[in-house]
Parts: structure tokens; C-alpha cells; sequence
């Protein structure tokens, strides 16, 4: 409620100005082997009905077992939500019919969750900031999935991932805007991978959306909100939000008012539409599960896990800032994603001097690395070029054996050839020349060769560049360019 | 040779253990019984062919000395237990013909110490009901009769299947359940020994749920001794239900024979009801002289919030009923009664599959658990419920040990005379019994007496929680002094 107005995106209506308020509730799948309450696996992808238990299927007289990794994994997220941490929580009970539940409830946790308030730092393109509370994270199984398409007249069930530990987490209403939102997911997510507590696969339907969405005319109180259902990936959840607010300022603006309901996102329309209004919403019925107890555990358990919680996202870039000194820009950038860092960190390691060539590498991962993977769609993890490789090309550039032209041209061999950068450039006579006689040489045959030139560089200094331009050529871009300006210069009398 | 279903589990034990006779012997003979005494409709399902694969496997480990402590004891198996490839209805047709490919952790124990599976047991449809009336293969009948009159009489419920079954003959033990009163109340008026031991003390694993916060399993036998036998197979932690505590078994069979001298008897006054019939107000004091005789010492306590206990049953159970029936939709298993759409699926086989009494405790609990009655019903159901947990730990604070009440307010009724209009009727049978299921206690049910009808009545002991060991020491002081209660056969 109280982000700051002037991150505020207001949308031009045709009375006035309108704000968006935004809240989300993501669903996480837990990164764990085993279900929440029972043993059978978690694995994507089995044959229909082949992860299932007696639990799973709610045959007669089952009852649920609380898997422990998965409450570690919903504490080190609170933890990496700057959450507090409920000592004692309770599961309860959602009861309604569907043929992909097969308790006729979900297990989940109502009035009591495991996690409580926390926040997310969100940045935004424009390199501005926003806070976005987190209300609550809980703890809920995840229901089976319906085949519709497999007989003619009858629905098939298949209930492997009937029972899937799935983190609901909670965001306070403090997004304006979609590009809010979708940062706050796209950071939500990257905390989780950090964490190692869900995969943040969208495809695969590990991370989706509830996304609330109202409008109000600025400093006016919360209008009346929808909730758009399931979304399941960052773009469509910016796509559901920008047409939900038009729709619902298109109402306004007529003079109607938005009735409450859960709305369904249809990705090849680009629109929402009614699922259900509140009067036909279920009533749940919740009321504590009487098959478990309240989950409780020590103070000690949480700092065990705390203590253990690896480096993230913020305090990774806050140090490549402040120790490497990156920009905040080529910081975000690395972070973003647990294996980019990973890969540069690898780099930084493998460096010989870390403290003169830190920027550099950072440079070399961003531009060159990234560039060329995301040309090619591959994955970090399937780079030709390994962290080493990369750590030895920058090197080189460093120590002043190779120019950063050369240096492409390496990185060009290693990607396709392979092979250690040192070795390359001493078999291929890539080496800089530093040599000042062998460059005065050339740069003495273009100025003679080019009297005008150097009339024009005489009367506009910026000119000499054209020299420079040609004195690498000349040398097959071999010169270190440093004493090629230095020279030029010196000659132009400049 | 006696008559080997006459005999006592100890008894049994042994004649097997010295070959005297052999489990199959023993087991043959149940088979008949049971055979012969059809009429009572106790049992459900015979496995005669899975009794005898069982006697003569106990028969084999007897011989090489390595049979458990339940070696050839031919058993009942209640129909709520989940039994591998066994059928398993809960006697309710929503079931159908449903093979479990699991067996319950209790009754697997039993068939570890070596046990014998003479069948199924009859019960009240998902252990709703007090009577054996609502299950879907008919009413059980309580082999004992009023004196002079052939009217049939309920054994009680919702485990009048496993009393029945015991009383007449038809097993030497027999597993039950106990929600609100279901072990206590039929031992109560078949003359049989019951007890319901704290919650958590047995694993509720594979046991059809009823309602999860009150349900535990317990024993049926002929004599207190042979309920502790069975208790201590059956009792025991299980990682499967976590609501089943770690705690070691004790020896219960131990306590049987041991001194109550200075033990401190709680007679709570709030169980003297207005127009309690003056019989059971007789046995109930006859209850508290044996014991005095025996050197334990009577004291009145007090459990204010007793009359409270049963109105907040009726909505805490059915509230957990309602939840825990949903999984009978027709999609998995069970019977399946198809519509033109899934919510018509739903209804038709729910409407089909389910009785009448079944139907109404899931309106009940869904009324109960509805937005805006939350609050009103079932909140204030679980306040009532901690502050009737909290009159047991002040009584029991004060030193008492152990709290004798009647086990119910009259003995066996006629089939078919409490099935009318109002079921506070027949849910007022639970008044002694529903309270130690909110406080999670143990209890058992001790035959004590007869009516002036020459039917058995039973009192009730109330224990502190893990401490059975104390309620088998007492029960066997009032069995001393009251004797054994046996039916005349007339159904042979």
C-alpha cells in the first residue's frame, strides 16, 4: 500500500489517471524427492498414475506424514524472503469436489503458515527500486491433472503430481504496475533458484500465478479487485495485468463497478474472462486437519538452516559492486540468473589477477559470452567456452599479449575449436605486438603515404583515429593500440 | 475336550502352547461356531480358507517354539480394518466390493504375534451409529435375550459385529474401534470386556476414518485379562500416524492381579443423570464398594462441563466425518453410479452409496464447518472439548487415578425401537462414553451386573492418559466380584 508514488505507473484513462494495484500469489513447486505427505516421487514427466501412493490416491484409511525436507525448504525461502520464520503452524483443510483431488481436500495451511511477513527488493529497468511485501508463505499439496483428450466421452486422471509440495507465496498489494510485477516474479524466481527450493521451470509448471489485479484513481482507497487464475509465465502474467486494468477502467470509466471474481487468462486472445463471480465461489469449509499435528519445531532448527543458506542474489551483487567494482547494470545482469554468477565466479577464480581484470571478465561474460550463447539458444550450462577458457582469453588481454579485437578472434577459435587460449595464440602468432620499432615502421609508411590525412588530423585531432584504424589493420590487429596512439600522436605532432 | 470356544484367550494360549489341542482345532471349531450362529449376523465375510492357512502356519511356529504371543488365536477382524485382498467395506455400500492391497498397521501386529483371521466383523455404516443398525448388511443381533422373550435385541455399536461375535462364542478376541462409545457401550450389552485405550496408542493406519481426533482401535474379549493380551499386540508407535505416540508398550497382561490398594477412585457426580434407571445407579455403587473392598478409595470429583461433552460431539465428529467421506466420490474405487456430468456422478453415487444416517452426520458436519456457522459450531465444539480435557486433568491432579462411571444409561434395546424419528434417541446412548473420546483418554468397559431383565450391564473406568495398565488392574477387581457373563446359545 505505501510503495513510493513516484515508481508509480499511472495509465491514462479517458476521465483520468488510474494506478494499478497488484498483488500475487505464486505457486512454488518445492524442490524435494518425495511428496509433501507421502514417499512417492516427485520426478516431471513419469507415465500417468506411475508417482502415485496409497496416500496420494486417498485410499481408505491413509493418512499423511509431514516430509521434513520440504519444511526446510519453505524455511530457507522464508529466509530468503527476510520472512519471519512461525515456530509453530498448523495445516488445515480445503474441502471441495474435484475429480483431480482425490481426498476431496487439499491439505494446505489456512490461519497459521509456516512463514509470515517478509519482502523482496525488486529492480526495475529504469534502474529504479521497489519493496513488495510478502504476506505469508504457506505450505499446500498440489492437486492431479485431468486428460481430456485421451477418450472420446470420459476424463482420465492422472495423479502424479497429486500431492507435490507446493509453496503458495503471498505478496502484500504493493505492485503498480505489470513491469513491477513481472520483476517481482522474475526476482522471486531467481531467489528461489538461489535457493535451490524450486526450480522456477515455468514451462513445466513449477512457478504460476494468481495474479489480483483493481485500479484506482490515485490516493483513492483500494477499488474492488479480480483475481486472474494460474498463470504460468512472466510474459503472460504482464499481458493478464495490462488488459485486466483496461477492462476494469473501461467499466469505471462507463460508470459500472467490477464485481469480484476469479478470471482465466487466455494467452492466445490476450484477454481474461469470467471464471466464476463470489457468489458462485466455494466455501471451503476449512477447519485444522485432525490427521496432524501442528508443525512445530526449535529456534536452532531455523539457525541451523540459516547458517547454511547460500549467498544471494542481492548480497552477491552488492559484493561484485563493492569488491570488483562493477556497475550496478553488469551486476544485475550476472546475477540474475544462479548460474550465470556461478559462471562468473568460476571466471574470477581461474583469473590471475582478479583486482585488474575483474571488470574485464565481467565484460567478457556479459558481452561476449552471453551474446554469443543467446545467438546460438544455448544454455550456460552447455557453453563451448568453459569459465577456464574464458579466465585465460581475459588474461591474455590483461597482461597486454593479445588486444580485445584479437582477443575475438580467439574466443571465435576456442568456441568452435576448443583448446587452451595460451597455447592458441603462440601457435597462431596472435601475439601483440608491443615492439615500438616494428609499429613506427608502419605508422611512418601511412603518414607518408597519406600527406592530406594529415593536414585534416593536424586542423581536428579527434582525425587520428582514422591512423589508429589503419595502423592495426596494417598489422593484422596484432599492435597493441595503446602505443599505436601514443606513436601516431608523437608523429602528427599533436 | 471342552468346548474350545469356550474357552478364554488365556486359556487358549495354554492349551495351544502345552498341545492340548492345535490352531486348527481351535480355528475349526470358531468356523463352526460361526457357521451355526449366522443368525447373529456378526460376521460380514467368513475367511475360513485364510483361518486355516493361518492355524496351521501358528500350528508349525508352536511347534518349533517360535510362535508369538498371539500363536494360534483364532480372531474377528472389525470391517473398518483395512485387510490385504481381504474386502473391506466399513459395511457401507459406497465401498462395494473394495480390496484393500494393504493391510491396517494393527491388525498387521496381530498377524505378526501370530494371530488367526477368522473374518470380517460387522459394524454400524463407517462407525456411525450405536446400535449395528445402519450397516448396509443389516443389524447385528445381541446374543442375549431378556429373560422369557425372544425379541431381538441390538448388540450395540457401532462394533456390535466384534461384541456380538465374542460374546457368543464366534472368536476369542476381537479388534473394534471407538469414535464416541463404539467399544465400550457394545461391550457394555453383550457382558463383555472393551476397552478404548488413549488416543495414539494405537496406529490408525489403514482403519477407515470416521472422525480422525476421536477414532482408536481397541479390544474385545471374554475377560479383562484377554483385552490386555490383545492390547499389547495391537498398541504401538507407527511413523505412518503421526498422531500415534512413541512410547514403549507395557506388559498389560502384567497388571492383571495387581494390588489397587490406595488407589484414589473418582465417582464424578455429574453422571448421576435425572431419571437414570435405579439399576444402573445400584451397579454403580455395588462397582464402587468391590473396589473399596479391594482397598482402593472412593472419592466424589467433579466434571462440570460433562453435559456439554455430547452435544459437542455431535458436531466435532460429523464436522471430521463430512471431511474424511469426500474421498468416497466414485472416481477411484468403490461403487460408482454414473450421471450426465462429474457433479451428477457425484450425487448419484454419493446418494446411492451412503444411508440415511451416514447422509445426515455429513450434512450435519458440513453445516457445522460452513462459512458463518464456523465460529458458532465448531469452534466453539473444540472449546467446549478443551475445557471437558481440562475437568479429566484437574480430577486426575487431585490425585485421582482412575474415574468408575456406568458404561450406559440402560442395557440392550430391541432392534428397531430406537430408530425413529429422533436420533438424540439412540446418540444419547454415548452420554458416559463420548467424553473420554473428547479428553483422549482411556477407557474400558467392565461387565458388571445384570438388568432386572437378566441383561448385562456394564460400568466404565476412566484412566489417566497411557496409564490402561491401572484400568486392567481395576476392571479385574469388579470381573472378581461380578463373574463372567455368558449367553444361553439359542441360535444353535
Amino acid at each position: 500500500m505505501n510503495a513510493p508514488v513516484k515508481s508509480a505507473k499511472l495509465i491514462k484513462g479517458a476521465t483520468s489517471d488510474w494506478e494499478m494495484v497488484i498483488g500475487l500469489e505464486v505457486h512454488a513447486q518445492v524442490t524435494s524427492n518425495a511428496k509433501l505427505f507421502s514417499g512417492a516421487s516427485t520426478q516431471f514427466g513419469g507415465d500417468p498414475n506411475s508417482h502415485v501412493s496409497l496416500v496420494d490416491a486417498a485410499m481408505p484409511g491413509m493418512l499423511p506424514v509431514i516430509n521434513e525436507e520440504a519444511v526446510k525448504q519453505a524455511v530457507r525461502t522464508g529466509l530468503g524472503l527476510k520472512a519471519r520464520i512461525n515456530l509453530r503452524s498448523v495445516f488445515d483443510r480445503k474441502n471441495y469436489f474435484y475429480p483431480d483431488l482425490p481426498q476431496g481436500y487439499q491439505i494446505s495451511q489456512y490461519k497459521s503458515p509456516v512463514v509470515g511477513e517478509g519482502e523482496v527488493q525488486v529492480d526495475l529497468d529504469d534502474g529504479d527500486s521497489v519493496t513488495v511485501g510478502i504476506e505469508r508463505l504457506h505450505l499446500e499439496q498440489d492437486a492431479g491433472k485431468l486428460l481430456h483428450d485421451q477418450h472420446p466421452t470420459m476424463t482420465y486422471v492422472d495423479l502424479n503430481r497429486s500431492g507435490v509440495a507446493l509453496m503458495e507465496i503471498v505478496s502484500k498489494p504493493d505492485i503498480r504496475s505489470s513491469e513491477q510485477a513481472k520483476a517481482y516474479v522474475s526476482k522471486l524466481r531467481t531467489i528461489l533458484r538461489y535457493l535451490g527450493t524450486c526450480d522456477g521451470d515455468m514451462e513445466k509448471g513449477s512457478l504460476r500465478a494468481d495474479v489480483n489485479v483493481s485500479v484506482r484513481k490515485p490516493g483513492e482507497p483500494f477499488g474492488t479487485r479480480c483475481e486472474i487464475k494460474n498463470v504460468n509465465s512472466i510474459r503472460f502474467i504482464g499481458q493478464a495485468i495490462e488488459y485486466e486494468a483496461r477492462r476494469q477502467i473501461g467499466i469505471l470509466e462507463d460508470g459500472g463497478s467490477i464485481d469480484q471474481e476469479t478470471r482465466l487468462f487466455d494467452p492466445g486472445k490476450g484477454e481474461t474472462r469470467s471464471m466464476r463471480s463470489k457468489e458462485e465461489a466455494h466455501d471451503y469449509r476449512y477447519f485444522p486437519d485432525p490427521d496432524l499435528l501442528p508443525l512445530e519445531f526449535s529456534q536452532d532448527f531455523v539457525d541451523e538452516l540459516a547458517a547454511a543458506l547460500p549467498e544471494l542474489p542481492d548480497q552477491k551483487k552488492a559484493r561484485f559492486i563493492g569488491d570488483i567494482g562493477l556497475t550496478p547494470y553488469d551486476a544485475a545482469v550476472l546475477v540474475s540468473e544462479r548460474e550465470s554468477a556461478d559462471f562468473y565466479e568460476a571466471v574470477l577464480v581461474a583469473l590471475t589477477d582478479k583486482a585488474r581484470d575483474g571488470k574485464l571478465a565481467a565484460n567478457w561474460v556479459i558481452n561476449e559470452l552471453f551474446g554469443r550463447l543467446n545467438k546460438e539458444a544455448k544454455d550456460i550450462a552447455a557453453s563451448p567456452v568453459s569459465s577456464a577458457q574464458l579466465a585465460a582469453i581475459v588474461d591474455l588481454i590483461g597482461e597486454g599479449t593479445i588486444s580485445g579485437k584479437i582477443a575475438k578472434d580467439l574466443f571465435e577459435i576456442v568456441w568452435n575449436e576448443g583448446g587452451d587460449p595460451r597455447a592458441l595464440v603462440e601457435a597462431r602468432g596472435m601475439r601483440q605486438v608491443t615492439d615500438t620499432g616494428a609499429i613506427e615502421k608502419i605508422v611512418d609508411e601511412i603518414v607518408a603515404a597519406n600527406p592530406d590525412k594529415v593536414a585534416q588530423a593536424q586542423a581536428k585531432p579527434a582525425l587520428a583515429g582514422w591512423f589508429v584504424g589503419q595502423v592495426m589493420k596494417a598489422s593484422g590487429g596484432k599492435a597493441n593500440p595503446q602505443a599505436v596512439n601514443d606513436l601516431i600522436k608523437t608523429k602528427l605532432g599533436l | 475336550m471342552t468346548d474350545l470356544t469356550s474357552l478364554t484367550m488365556a486359556e487358549a494360549r495354554d492349551g495351544l502352547a502345552r498341545k492340548t489341542f492345535t490352531s486348527v482345532e481351535l480355528t475349526d471349531a470358531h468356523l463352526a461356531a460361526m457357521e451355526r450362529a449366522r443368525a447373529l449376523n456378526a460376521y460380514v465375510l467368513e475367511t475360513p480358507e485364510q483361518a486355516r492357512a493361518m492355524a496351521r502356519d501358528a500350528d508349525a511356529k508352536i511347534g518349533k517354539g517360535e510362535g508369538g504371543p498371539l500363536a494360534g488365536i483364532p480372531l474377528g477382524i472389525k470391517d473398518l480394518f483395512a485387510t490385504r485382498d481381504v474386502r473391506t467395506t466399513a459395511c457401507s455400500k459406497i465401498l462395494g466390493d473394495f480390496k484393500p492391497p494393504y493391510e491396517s498397521t494393527v491388525t498387521t501386529q496381530l498377524w505378526r504375534d501370530g494371530a488367526v483371521m477368522l473374518g470380517k466383523l460387522n459394524n454400524d455404516e463407517f462407525a456411525m451409529g450405536s446400535s449395528n443398525e445402519t450397516s448396509c448388511f443389516g443389524p447385528v443381533v445381541n446374543p442375549w435375550r431378556r429373560e422369557g422373550s425372544d425379541t431381538k435385541l441390538v448388540p450395540g455399536g457401532s462394533s456390535g459385529g466384534s461384541a456380538s461375535a465374542v460374546a457368543a462364542g464366534l472368536c476369542l478376541g476381537a479388534t473394534g474401534t471407538d469414535t464416541g462409545g463404539s467399544i465400550r457401550q457394545p461391550a457394555a450389552f453383550t457382558g463383555i470386556v472393551g476397552i478404548k485405550p488413549t488416543y495414539g496408542r494405537c496406529s490408525r493406519w489403514g482403519i477407515v476414518a470416521f472422525a480422525s481426533s476421536l477414532d482408536q482401535a481397541g479390544p474385545f474379549a471374554r475377560t479383562v485379562r484377554d483385552t490386555a493380551i490383545l492390547l499389547r499386540s495391537m498398541a504401538g508407535h507407527d511413523p505412518k500416524d503421526t498422531t500415534s505416540v512413541d512410547r514403549a508398550v507395557p506388559d498389560y497382561e502384567a497388571a492383571i492381579g495387581k494390588s489397587v490398594k490406595g488407589l484414589r477412585i473418582g465417582i464424578p457426580k455429574e453422571y448421576r443423570l435425572d431419571g437414570m434407571p435405579s439399576e444402573i445407579d445400584r451397579l454403580w455403587s455395588q462397582g464402587a464398594e468391590w473396589l473399596k473392598a479391594a482397598g482402593a478409595e472412593l472419592v466424589e470429583v467433579s466434571l462440570p462441563h460433562t453435559k456439554y461433552a455430547l452435544p459437542a460431539y455431535y458436531i466435532v465428529a460429523p464436522a471430521e466425518a463430512s471431511s474424511n467421506l469426500a474421498r468416497y466420490d466414485g472416481v477411484r474405487y468403490g461403487a460408482r453410479v454414473d450421471g450426465n456430468n462429474i457433479v451428477e456422478m457425484y450425487e448419484n453415487t454419493r446418494a446411492s452409496g451412503f444411508g440415511a444416517e451416514v447422509k445426515r452426520r455429513v450434512m450435519i458436519g458440513t453445516y457445522v464447518l460452513s462459512a458463518g456457522y464456523y465460529d458458532a459450531y465448531y469452534l466453539r465444539a473444540q472449546k467446549v472439548r478443551t475445557l471437558i480435557k481440562k475437568d479429566f486433568e484437574d480430577c486426575f491432579a487431585q490425585g485421582v487415578h482412575a474415574i468408575l462411571t456406568p458404561a450406559t444409561p440402560s442395557a440392550a434395546f430391541g432392534v428397531g425401537e430406537k430408530t425413529g424419528a429422533d436420533p438424540i434417541e439412540m446418540y444419547l446412548n454415548d452420554i458416559f462414553t463420548v467424553t473420554v473420546n473428547m479428553a483422549g483418554l482411556p477407557g474400558i468397559a467392565v461387565p458388571a451386573g445384570k438388568d432386572a431383565q437378566g441383561l448385562p450391564l456394564g460400568l466404565q473406568l476412566i484412566g489417566r492418559p497411557f496409564d490402561e495398565e491401572t484400568l486392567f488392574s481395576l476392571g479385574e477387581v469388579i470381573e472378581q466380584a461380578a463373574g463372567h457373563f455368558t449367553p444361553s446359545r439359542w441360535w444353535e
